[in-house]
C-alpha cells in the first residue's frame, strides 16, 4: 500500500524511507496527543522521527494540523504533494489538506462534520456531509464511524486513538510499539479503554480494506 | 541515556539542567514559553525559577545572578528582545561571568507574533555570539555549550532557536547533569566598579575591551565546530537553522555544502567556501545574514540567495521552496512535476476564536454596542482575536493599547476611544503608558481585561494570578490600586458575565471626562475549568426560539443553527451570557 515518498541518507549514509503522516483536524479533538502516539512508537520501536504541530492563537476551535515524519532525520515539515497518510478528524478539514496527499496516498477519515462558527455568523451556505465526500472522489480514502466506536470503547474521548487504530495498518511501525505508545500517552486510567479503542479503529479498517 | 520523544523547547529546559543552570527567568512568548513551563512542573527543582513582569526585568535580574557567579538562563520571543534590548547592548560591555544564556525564539511566518525580526542581527549589534540550531538535538547539545562559551569570553551568549525547532518533536539523547550532587551554586557579588558601573568614563574602555574580543569571539565559535562544510563540485550551498535541515534533506550529490549554525562566522572560512565554487546558493530564513557575508567574501563568486530572490525575503522556508530556489540555481531540484500536486480546495476557513464561554466576547459586544462610534485601540493577547468583532482597531506592541489611546487623543481625535489591554500586558508595559495618559491628561477610557492569567501563551501565571511560576500561593498584585495610585479618576471593577452591569458600567464611564479604567474580571475559560468551576450548559428551547439570530450572531462556538433555530453544543461553559442577550428568553440553564 505504501510507497517510497522521500528518500534521504541517514548520518550513515545508507538510504531509508521516510514515512509522512499528517494529522488534521480542529483543536480541542485531541490531534497533538494522537501524533505522540506516533511518536512514542518510534522511540519504542527505535525509529528516528520527527514532527511539527501548530501552536498558533489557537486556544479552541481553529483548523490544527500536525506533521510527523517516521523515519526521518531531517526537518520536521512535509511537503506539499509529500504525505503518505492524511489522518483527518473531521471532513471539512481533510479537503482543507488534501493537496499535501502525495497522487496515491491514503485517506484516514472520522465520519464527522463540524461546522465552522464563522459560518453560522456570517449566514454563509452550510456545507452539507454528501457534497463535502462527494470532492473527495477519486482519494483513496476511508470513513471511520470514530465517535461510535469511541463510544464503544468507553468514551467519546477516545475518537483520536479509534483513528490511530484505524491507521495502523498502513503505519510502517509494528503494532506492539502502536501499543506501547497509545499506553506512554494516554492518562493512566484511561489505558483499558484507549487500548480498546485502538482495536476497535483498527478492526474496522481492516474490514474495510478486504 | 535513552532516547526521548520531546518538543525542542522541553529538550532546552532539561539541557539548562543538564549545564547545572542556578537561575532562569522570562516573559512568556510563543514559541519560547514552554522552556519555563517544563521547568515550572520538574520536582524536585534546584534552582530558581521566575516569571517575571517583562522581558527587561528577566534579563536583569539573570544578567545579576550572573554577575553573582551562577549559571543564568533568560528566556523570550524575539519581540521580547527589544522590551531587553537596554539592558542587553550594554551587558556586552559589563559582561557575564556565571554562564549567561539569552534564549530568544525567532518566528519566521510571525505564526503568532507582530513580526519577524532576526534575533542574528541583535547578537551582531550587540557584538556577542548567537547559536542557531538546525535541530533539536543540536538545540539541546548548543544550550549545553553556550553555558560554556558564555564563561569562556565572559560575555552573554545568544542561543536562537526558530518556532519549527522550538515546537517540532524529535527523538533527542538528555545528556546527564554536570552537578548529579544537586547543590548549585551559591552568588555573590564581587564589587568592581570599573565592571559594573558604566558611567562614561568606564564605559569608553569597556567598549574598547569588547572591540578588542571580537578576534577571540570569532575564534571561539569557529573552534566549537558548528560552521563547517564538505566540498563536493563547482556548485556549493550555504544554509543555516532549520533551513539546514531542509537543505541536507534533498541536497543532491556532487553539491558542496556549508552548514552554519554560530555567529559571527569566520570571514576567512567563508571565503574558502564560496572561493572554491562557481556559484553558491545561500538558504536562510529572514534577514540575508549569511548571504551578505558571502558575497563581500569573494565578489567574482555568482551569490544566488535573498538578495536576488531566489528565496523569499519573508516568511518561513520549506523544503518545497528550497527545492524550488535549487531549481532556479541549476543545482538539481528533485520537485515532482506541478500536475502531481493537488490544488488546494475552497474550504470555509476555521480561523482560530475565542473559547465558548470567554468572558472577552461579551465585553467587546458590549464596547460596540455602548461606544458605537468609538476607536478601539488594543493590545496582544487572546483579546486581538476581538478583531472579529470589529473592536479592535490597532495592534502594534505590548502595552501600546494605552499610549496609542493617549497619543490619538491628544492628536485631536474626537470620537470616543476606548481601549482594551489584557491584565499580564498591563503589567508588563502598560503601567508607564498609563501613567503618562493621566499626568498628560488624556481623555479615554481603559478596559483591562483581567482574566487573572497569561492565557495566550499557554496561562503562565503572573504578578495579579496569586501564585508563584512555581506554584505556590502568593498575594496578588491589586491592578485597583496600581490604577489609583497612577491618579485614575474613576475605577470600576465588573463581571462581564453580567451584561447588565458591565453595559451600566460603560455608561458611566461614556458620560465621565479623564482617564477612566474598568477593570472587566473572570477568569479564562480553560483555568476555570482545570479549577473544576462547574456552571452546566445552556439550552434553547425550541418552542421560544424565534430564529431572530442575535445570539448566532454573538459568535459563541457553541451556538449553531439548526434550520432557522439557534442550537447550542457541547462546547458550552455555562457562562450564561447568551442567555442575556436573546430578546426572547428562549436560552435557559439546561438540567
Ligand atoms: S484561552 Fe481564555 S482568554 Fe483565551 S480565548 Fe480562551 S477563554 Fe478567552
Ligand atoms: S452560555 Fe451561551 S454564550 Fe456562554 S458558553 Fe454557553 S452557549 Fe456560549
Amino acid at each position: 500500500m505504501r510507497t517510497v515518498v522521500s528518500i534521504g541518507s541517514d548520518q550513515e549514509g545508507t538510504l531509508m524511507e521516510i514515512c509522512n503522516v499528517l494529522i488534521v483536524g480542529i483543536g480541542g479533538q485531541g490531534v497533538i496527543l494522537a501524533s505522540n502516539v506516533l511518536g512514542e512508537a518510534c522511540i519504542h520501536a527505535g525509529i528516528p522521527v520527527r514532527s511539527a504541530e501548530t501552536h498558533g492563537m489557537a486556544q479552541r476551535g481553529g483548523s490544527v494540523d500536525c506533521h510527523v515524519r517516521i523515519g526521518s532525520r531531517f526537518g520536521p515539515l512535509i511537503p506539499k504533494g509529500g504525505a503518505d497518510i492524511l489522518i483527518s478528524f473531521e471532513l471539512l478539514e481533510a479537503l482543507r489538506f488534501r493537496h499535501f496527499l502525495r497522487r496515491d496516498g491514503v485517506m484516514i477519515l472520522n465520519d464527522l462534520m463540524v461546522v465552522p462558527t464563522s459560518v453560522f455568523v456570517q449566514g454563509l451556505e452550510v456545507p452539507q456531509r454528501e457534497a463535502v465526500i462527494s470532492r473527495l472522489e477519486g482519494e483513496k480514502y476511508m470513513l471511520i464511524p470514530a465517535s461510535k466506536l469511541a463510544e464503544e470503547a468507553g468514551s467519546a474521548l477516545t475518537q483520536n486513538i479509534v483513528m490511530i487504530g484505524a491507521a495502523s495498518p498502513y503505519l510502517p511501525i509494528p503494532e506492539e510499539s502502536l501499543l506501547e505508545g497509545v499506553k506512554q500517552t494516554v492518562p493512566a486510567k484511561t489505558r483499558e479503554m484507549n487500548t480498546r479503542a485502538f482495536h476497535l479503529g483498527r478492526t474496522v479498517a481492516e474490514e474495510k480494506a478486504k | 541515556m535513552s532516547k526521548r520523544y520531546i518538543m525542542g523547547n522541553e529538550a532546552l529546559a532539561y539541557a539548562s539542567l543538564v549545564a547545572g543552570v542556578d537561575f532562569v527567568s522570562g516573559y512568556p512568548g510563543t514559541p519560547s514559553s514552554e522552556v519555563i513551563d517544563t521547568l515550572r512542573v520538574i520536582k524536585p527543582r534546584d534552582c530558581h525559577i521566575e516569571w517575571s513582569v517583562n522581558e527587561k526585568v528577566a534579563f536583569e535580574n539573570a544578567l545579576a545572578a550572573s554577575w553573582c557567579g551562577q549559571r543564568a538562563l533568560v528566556t523570550m520571543k524575539h519581540v521580547g528582545l527589544n522590551v531587553a534590548a537596554d539592558p542587553l547592548m550594554t551587558a556586552a560591555y559589563t559582561g557575564a561571568k556565571g554562564g549567561f544564556v539569552v534564549l530568544v525564539a525567532d518566528d519566521p511566518g510571525a505564526h503568532s507574533s507582530q513580526n519577524e525580526q532576526d534575533s542574528r542581527c541583535f547578537a551582531k549589534f550587540a557584538k556577542i555570539p548567537c547559536l542557531d540550531p538546525a535541530g533539536v538535538q543540536e538545540a539541546h547539545d548548543m544550550m549545553v555549550d553556550a553555558f560554556r562559551l558564555s564563561e569562556e569570553l565572559s560575555l552573554p551568549v545568544i542561543l536562537r532557536p526558530t518556532t519549527r525547532i522550538c515546537h517540532q518533536k524529535s527523538d533527542v539523547e538528555l545528556g546527564n547533569p554536570e552537578n548529579p550532587e544537586g547543590g548549585h551554586r551559591k552568588g555573590r557579588f564581587q564589587k568592581d566598579p570599573r565592571q559594573y558601573v558604566v558611567i562614561p568614563a568606564h564605559s569608553r574602555l569597556l567598549h574598547k575591551r569588547l572591540n578588542e574580543k571580537q578576534t577571540e569571539i570569532v575564534e571561539k565559535v569557529a573552534a566549537s565546530g558548528y560552521n563547517r562544510y564538505h566540498l563536493e563540485g563547482p556548485h556549493g550551498v550555504i544554509a543555516s537553522g532549520i533551513a539546514a535541515a531542509y537543505v541536507e534533506e534533498i541536497l543532491p550529490p556532487g553539491v558542496s555544502f556549508m552548514k552554519v549554525q554560530a555567529y559571527p562566522v569566520d570571514q576567512e572560512q567563508i571565503r574558502s567556501f564560496v572561493g572554491r565554487h562557481m556559484k553558491v546558493l545561500v538558504v536562510e530564513e529572514l534577514e540575508p545574514v549569511l548571504e551578505e557575508q558571502a558575497r563581500q567574501a569573494d565578489s567574482r563568486i555568482e551569490i544566488h540567495g535573498k538578495l536576488d530572490g531566489f528565496i523569499p525575503r519573508e516568511g518561513e522556508l520549506s523544503i518545497d521552496l528550497v527545492d524550488k530556489a535549487f531549481g532556479m540555481a541549476g543545482i538539481g531540484s528533485q520537485s515532482p512535476p506541478a500536475d502531481m500536486i493537488k490544488k488546494p480546495e475552497e474550504v470555509p476557513m476555521r480561523p482560530s476564536i475565542m473559547c465558548a464561554g470567554c468572558a472577552h466576547r461579551p465585553l467587546f459586544y458590549m464596547i460596540r454596542k455602548v461606544f458605537r462610534e468609538g476607536v478601539y485601540p488594543s493590545d496582544i493577547g487572546c483579546y486581538t482575536l476581538g478583531l472579529q468583532m470589529g473592536a479592535v482597531d490597532t495592534c502594534l506592541c505590548m502595552g501600546a493599547s494605552i499610549s496609542v489611546a493617549t497619543g490619538m487623543y491628544h492628536a485631536g481625535e474626537e470620537r470616543p476611544i476606548v481601549c482594551t489591554v489584557g491584565d499580564s500586558t498591563f503589567l508588563h508595559a502598560g503601567i508607564p503608558p498609563l501613567i503618562n495618559a493621566v499626568y498628560n491628561g488624556a481623555s479615554i477610557v481603559v478596559v483591562i481585561l483581567d482574566n487573572r492569567t497569561t492565557a495566550m501563551t499557554g496561562h503562565q501565571p503572573h504578578a495579579a494570578s496569586g501564585y508563584t511560576t512555581g506554584g505556590e500561593p502568593c498575594i496578588p498584585v491589586s491592578i485597583e490600586a496600581i490604577c489609583r495610585a497612577s491618579g485614575v479618576a474613576s475605577v470600576e471593577t465588573v463581571d462581564p458575565y453580567d451584561i447588565h452591569s458591565l453595559q451600566q458600567s460603560l455608561e458611566r464611564a461614556k458620560e465621565l471626562q479623564g482617564v477612566r479604567v474598568i477593570i472587566s474580571r473572570q477568569l479564562c475559560v480553560i483555568n476555570a475549568r482545570r479549577a473544576g468551576v462547574k456552571r452546566g450548559r445552556y439550552m434553547v428551547s425550541p418552542e421560544d426560539c424565534t430564529g431572530c439570530g442575535v445570539c448566532v450572531r454573538f459568535g459563541c462556538p457553541a451556538i449553531e443553527k439548526n434550520g432557522d433555530m439557534a442550537e447550542i453544543n457541547e462546547l458550552c461553559s455555562g457562562c450564561g451570557v447568551c442567555a442575556q442577550l436573546c430578546p426572547s428568553a428562549a436560552i435557559r440553564r439546561g438540567r
